[in-house]
């Protein structure tokens, strides 16, 4: 897995292998298999942990990086091994914004089918998009709709003297 | 008596099976085709299959999971066969409400719930 600065500051956290800290975009680049998505949330999580999110946070966040990045890999670059998805990401003691991007053609989430309606309850797919609206604060696509921005406030009332930030 | 398939742990109970997994976070992107073989091949060892899936201990859930859950329920009422819920942790039972699935599942909070409504089937479900 590529693990890259975007933008700033950066830093090494001082140990081999590990991400740059937090408050900084960074980005990450995975080939498109699904065995290479717990690595990218675990990278995102860490952070989060740092500034005391809470667990349903971390839930939140895990489940639609599952959905964002899984879609990406099934439906943008069909499972292409040779594509890419591309994650950026940036976490403060207030919020995550994760921006994860396939090589695929995109498409227009507003042509889904609601998975809600009585009618389509027992069909197995078509579920992901409307976990992550529910789960997170935001969630926009670009206009060509391969690309999507994940929105996670921190929900914690620690969040502002959790250990990574101020005062401490 | 128990059997093992990948990721699961199967009690059999009479004509009931129980199904268990055996990791707190097999219900990932990853592994759940794997999941999705293993209850396949269990409903369809079955004539009319009665399963109870128990949560217990299941901290994640993705929309795939749900898919391989609506696909084994598709294949056990293809069998005339019946299939509960249980031990779902709330946040995990959130997922099943923001999708409405609480309304296509048969959801008891204990497997001993869920099996005593096997054994009187017909009575509705009370979670």
């Amino acid at each position: 897995m590529k693990h890259m600065q975007i933008q700033g500051k950066c830093k090494q956290n001082g140990q081999a292998g590990l991400p740059p800290t937090s408050g900084h975009w960074c980005g990450l680049e995975i080939p498109s298999t699904l065995s290479r998505i717990p690595e990218v949330e675990e990278a995102i999580l860490r952070q989060c942990e740092k500034f005391s999110y809470t667990d349903r946070d971390l839930f939140a966040l895990k489940l639609a990086l599952d959905e964002a990045i899984a879609n990406a890999v099934k439906h943008g670059n069909k499972m292409d091994r040779h594509k890419s998805v591309h994650i950026k990401y940036r976490v403060t003691s207030r919020r995550v914004d994760v921006v994860v991007g396939d090589e695929g053609p995109g498409f227009n989430p507003a042509n889904l089918p609601d998975p809600t309606d009585d009618g389509r309850l027992d069909c197995p797919g078509g579920r992901g998009i409307l976990l992550m609206r529910a789960f997170m604060n935001n969630v926009v696509y670009n206009p060509s709709g391969n690309s999507v921005t994940l929105t996670k406030f921190n929900e914690s009332p620690r969040r502002f003297v959790s250990r990574n930030v101020a005062f401490g | 008596m128990q059997q093992d398939a990948a990721h699961l742990k199967v009690t059999r109970d009479g004509e009931i099976l129980q199904v268990e997994f055996t990791s707190r976070k097999i219900l990932d992107e990853g592994n759940i085709a794997e999941i999705g073989d293993a209850l396949g091949a269990l409903i369809e060892g079955e004539r009319r299959p009665r399963l109870i899936i128990s949560f217990a201990g299941v901290d994640h859930l993705s929309s795939a999971a749900l898919g391989t859950l609506i696909m084994a329920n598709n294949k056990i009422q293809g069998r005339e066969g019946q299939l509960r819920l249980c031990d779902i942790a709330p946040q995990i039972y959130e997922v099943f409400l923001i999708t409405k699935l609480n309304k296509l599942f048969h959801i008891y909070p204990t497997i001993k719930a869920a099996r005593e409504s096997l054994q009187n089937q017909g009575r509705p479900p009370f979670v």
